[in-house]
């Protein structure tokens, strides 16, 4: 299912929507569920694979 | 001749590493090895050669560490420079700003501007600091950032009220209570950001709220580098132990105060304003270590 603006659809592992993923997504990013609006990562491109991503931990930051 | 290898280590891509991939990009007989830290595993002692994504990271002439957690990439700095590797930023810089505590110590005794802070280990004690600053001050974690975690206390109920949660709630870290002057400031604080010493940009982050971090969704402005600001800026970072930093000033009413130094700088809200390639020059200051090399 790939098109001009996406390479794929997976589905959300919170809520089973399907997520269209932007042309240009690289393993390791963040994609917002539309339907849902858990934060996602992107953790596989071939095949495309979604995960919850991490809570925020208290040593994270700049 | 064979490419210069950069090992771009992070598990999270954000907007920041994408701006930066794209900027290697550009640069001809670069060779990029995106590493997913959470997949590291490296031997430390025993002869072993470390392997898959370590042994990916080993092979580098110079190593970026872009990685979200202050502890894990003080670990990775550590290993990569036992490796003989250059690493933006070395680990003892990462250690001196990723802890509060010895960021302000590393100011003072550089003799460089910072707010008056405290660091105490019970409650007791911390409202004594607590009163000798003054109302309002502010308690913040000494590993943190984005503003998290961090309280102003406006009085002493307040000041009781939240020792008393750190106390009872908190982890080994909220143990070391590091207090600091509260500084009344103009709406913003300032974000300079800077490379061997030199502040190529600097921003305002404006905010209606207290906590003037971007990330909290403060806005930023494009302000002029005066020399009075490069100045404060470089004795800051030689401080720390220079490299790549985003330094953050408050605007006194006595003058400029280093706050905190950062050393995995977001620069996402500071291009635009600037129209300074801040990525781009990270990219450059990583490829001169290599070349030094």
């Amino acid at each position: 299912m790939t098109s001009e603006v996406t390479i794929g659809a997976a589905e959300c592992p919170e809520c089973a929507a399907l997520l269209a993923v932007p042309r240009g997504t690289v393993a390791g990013e963040i994609l917002p569920c539309g339907e849902c609006l858990a934060e996602l990562e992107v953790t596989l491109l071939e095949p495309l694979t979604l995960a919850l991503a991490p809570e925020v931990e208290e040593d994270w930051g700049e | 001749m064979s490419p210069t290898k950069v090992g771009l280590v992070c598990s999270r891509v954000r907007v920041e590493e994408k701006m930066l991939l794209e900027a290697f990009s550009r640069r001809p007989g670069v060779e990029v090895v995106q590493i997913d830290d959470d997949l590291i595993q490296a031997p430390l002692a025993g002869g072993a050669e470390p392997t898959g994504p370590a042994g990916d990271l080993r092979g580098c002439d110079v190593v970026l560490l872009r990685g979200l957690g202050h502890l894990r990439q003080l670990a990775l700095a550590r290993l990569v420079e036992a490796w003989g590797i250059p690493v933006v930023n070395p680990a003892e810089v990462l250690d001196t700003c990723g802890d509060k505590l010895r960021t302000t110590l590393a100011l003072a005794a550089a003799g460089v501007p910072t707010p008056p802070a405290r660091v105490a280990f019970t409650v007791e004690a911390a409202l004594v600091a607590v009163e000798e600053l003054g109302y309002p001050c502010v308690v913040k974690p000494t590993v943190g950032s984005w503003g998290r975690l961090v309280a102003r206390l406006n009085d002493r109920d307040a000041a009781e009220a939240v020792l008393e949660h750190k106390a009872l709630l908190g982890g080994a870290l909220h143990k070391v209570l590091y207090l600091q002057a509260y500084i009344e400031k103009p709406g913003r604080d300032l974000r300079a950001f800077v490379l061997d010493g030199q502040t190529v940009a600097v921003i305002g982050r404006r905010s209606g709220h207290w906590i003037t971090n971007t990330a909290r969704g403060a806005r930023a402005e494009a302000v002029v580098v005066s020399g009075e600001l490069a100045s404060i800026c470089a004795r800051a970072a030689g401080a720390v132990g220079g490299g790549a930093l985003a330094v953050d000033l408050l605007e006194g009413p006595e003058g400029l105060l280093v706050n905190e130094v950062n050393s995995t700088m977001e620069f996402r809200n500071s291009v635009a304003p600037t129209g300074v390639d801040i990525p781009s020059l990270l990219v450059d200051h990583a490829l001169a270590l290599a070349e030094r090399r």
